[in-house]
């Protein structure tokens, strides 16, 4: 479905003023139907030169916007507005109106009957968990967060699909600010809203968007889905902007198995000898040895105490080996992975790719690097306990298996 | 007071009514003149300040002199003094509304703008309500000079209550100068009220006090 509607294209926008002061640049960007588009950068980037060419209360130097499929440009500015919704930070409410007066100011224009203007405010007064005497009110007689409830519904009444918001909740204390932007991004859930939402707040953005535009110096230097920006921030502006914190908390919900695993786990092959064995597990320091065939697909485990118990009678690694093994795919986000690990009481865990060759494995000392850099920080300190080797001591094989090999 | 009212009493009315009705005149038609004009120089800020810079000229030009200036070009008569007057009350229109316009919050403008609505429609709908008690102080300000400059339309033939006041000045009569000060400065003070009064009811409620 996303790939059919775009409802905004940018084509190359440049936005350069007298002087040859450039405001944005090489601005390329495809908005589909029900996307919320979060613009974000710092001060100057050109966030609301970008927003405000939608609704062409800026002109672009050169490029064009297509809405809907269409040019603006060759739109009547005045219609197109009517049609957008237009959320701005300083609420905007018109003093000498009533809040009725202020919310069906774009249905009035439309030239709406008085009574199907009436349905549409108390709709949208309830919608915003407001009293319906609010509609007689002035802009004054409401507090600062009530007003831009107002502001917000007063963008939908004339049912745009497009609502453009800049900064809106940035003058709000931290508990209206979370209802509004729970309302907003009801809003373009249930009703299906396209918003574009310009934020100096990562936080803001990160819960809000579906797609992240991070702008710098006039450009778009990344688009995203929150996800991946966290995933794979593009540059050390994107990673600065986003904060050490927030990545690193965000690193066990993003993180895949196989980014944190150990590589070249300490394994043997079935057909060779104990005493292979034995000299690999006391070289290498380890008490478990991973056993796969010599494509590299795990088999199982051999470990010092069956080893021990069935020297006498076995010859090969194969007569001991353990089949019942609890490993994951690589591709399984870390996250799931200690919880099973923690859970379980397991000490590690194989990692073997989609076919089942072994690619690695993640140990309890990985995870503790991993919890350690949540709680703290990222903090060099942690070197002297992450082992390089996997230090396996015992594994508990009467643990419930998900998987067997 | 009794005696003055006695004898001066129908020609005090009319006196009243002619001034009343020259400065009408005159501010009505710095109103419609000014505030429109006002409007039009927010959208055209360099020639605002030549605009304003030639009516706070005019404005310097002493009254009587003004008013003898007419009488090569219009005579003597009503026709002159109130050209002479209406010349008075464009300044302070013209400036207030000029600064009422100009300190309308731009977030107003903006959102007016953003919404869809016409240049026209932002300027009358949002614009000028909002600027109206900047305006309207204009207004009463030139109401009250226009009334008390009035009286000295008497000077060139147009009567009202500036002819008590020449000729009591000529007569060395005390009681005809008073009996057309005071009316003069009651007229200016009833005046000013009622402009309040039309002040308050154009003034958006949130900005009354
Ligand atoms: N009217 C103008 N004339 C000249 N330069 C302008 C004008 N408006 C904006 N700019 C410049 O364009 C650049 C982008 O401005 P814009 O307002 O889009 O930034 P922003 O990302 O929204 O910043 P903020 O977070 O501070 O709102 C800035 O460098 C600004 O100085
Ligand atoms: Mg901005």
């Amino acid at each position: 479905m996303k790939e059919e509607d775009p409802i905004l294209v940018y084509k190359d926008i440049a936005k350069i003023y007298r002087g040859g002061n450039v405001a944005v640049e090489h601005i390329n960007l495809t908005i589909h139907k029900g996307d919320f588009v979060c613009l974000i950068g710092t001060s100057g980037s050109g966030k609301t030169t970008t927003m405000r060419m939608i609704n062409r209360m800026l002109e672009p130097t050169s490029g064009e916007i297509l809405y809907n499929g269409q040019d603006i440009h060759k739109t009547d500015p005045v219609t197109l507005r009517r049609h957008i919704g237009y959320v701005i930070q300083n609420i905007g409410l018109m003093p000498h109106m009533t809040i009725y007066e202020n919310i069906t100011l774009v249905p009035k224009l439309l030239k709406w009957p008085e009574e199907k203007k009436r349905e549409k405010a108390k709709e949208l007064i309830k919608l915003v968990e407001l009293p319906e005497e609010f509609l007689d009110r002035y802009p004054s007689e409401l507090s600062g967060g009530q007003q831009q409830r107002i502001g917000v519904v007063r963008a939908l009444a004339a049912n745009q699909d497009l609502i453009l918001m800049d900064e809106p909740f940035g003058a709000l204390d931290p508990i209206t600010r979370e209802s509004l932007q729970e309302l907003v991004k009801n809003l373009q859930e249930k009703m299906g809203k396209t918003v574009v939402f310009v934020t100096h707040d990562m936080d803001e953005a990160l819960k809000l968007a579906t797609d992240i535009v991070v702008m710098d110096g006039g450009h778009i230097i990344q688009n995203a889905t929150p996800k991946e920006l966290l995933s794979h921030p593009a540059n050390k502006f994107v990673e600065d902007l986003i904060g050490s914190e927030r990545l690193i908390q965000a690193r066990a919900d993003v993180t895949t198995v196989g980014q944190i695993m150990l590589k070249n786990p300490v394994s043997i092959t079935p057909g060779r000898s104990l005493a292979e064995a034995i000299r690999l597990m006391r070289q290498r320091r380890v008490d478990t040895l991973l056993v796969t065939d010599d494509d590299g697909y795990l088999k199982g485990f051999i470990d010092i105490e069956s080893l021990d118990n069935r020297y006498n009678k076995a010859t090969s690694v194969s007569d001991i080996l353990n089949t019942h093994i609890f490993y994951v795919t690589d591709d399984v986000l870390l996250r799931d992975t200690v919880d099973r690990i923690l859970k379980r009481g397991l000490k590690y865990v194989p990692v073997v790719d989609a076919a089942g060759k072994l690619q690695g494995i993640v140990t309890r000392a990985a995870l503790v690097d991993v919890v350690y850099d949540t709680i703290w920080g990222d903090s060099d300190d942690t070197d002297s306990e992450t082992s390089d080797e996997p230090v396996i001591k015992n594994l508990d094989t009467d643990a419930p298996n998900d998987k067997e090999a | 007071m009794v005696e003055f009212l006695n004898v001066h009493g129908s020609e005090l009315v009319t006196k009243t009514w002619e001034q009343l009705y020259i400065c009408t005149i005159a501010l009505v038609l710095g109103v419609i003149v000014a505030v429109p004009l006002g409007i039009l120089l927010t959208r055209f800020p360099r020639t605002a300040k030549i605009v304003i810079g030639i009516a706070s000229m005019l404005q310097t030009v002493p009254s009587l002199a003004l008013l003898a200036l007419m009488i090569p070009i219009f005579g003597i008569g009503k026709l002159p003094s109130i050209v002479a007057l209406f010349i008075y009350s464009l300044l302070p229109i013209l400036r207030n509304t000029y600064i009422g316009m100009e300190d309308v919050d731009p977030v107003l403008k903006d959102s007016a703008k953003g919404m869809g609505m016409t240049t026209i429609q932002s300027i009358t709908q949002v614009e000028i309500p909002t600027a109206m008690p900047v305006i309207m102080a204009g207004i009463r300000l030139s109401a009250v000079y226009v009334i008390a400059w009035g009286t000295l339309a008497s000077y060139i033939g147009a009567g009202g209550l500036g002819d008590f006041i020449f000729n009591g000045l000529n007569l060395f009569q005390p009681d005809l100068i008073i009996g057309g000060t005071i009316p003069v400065t009651l007229l200016a003070l009833l005046v000013d009220y009622l402009l309040g009064r039309l002040e308050k009811r154009l003034t958006p409620v949130n900005q009354r006090s």
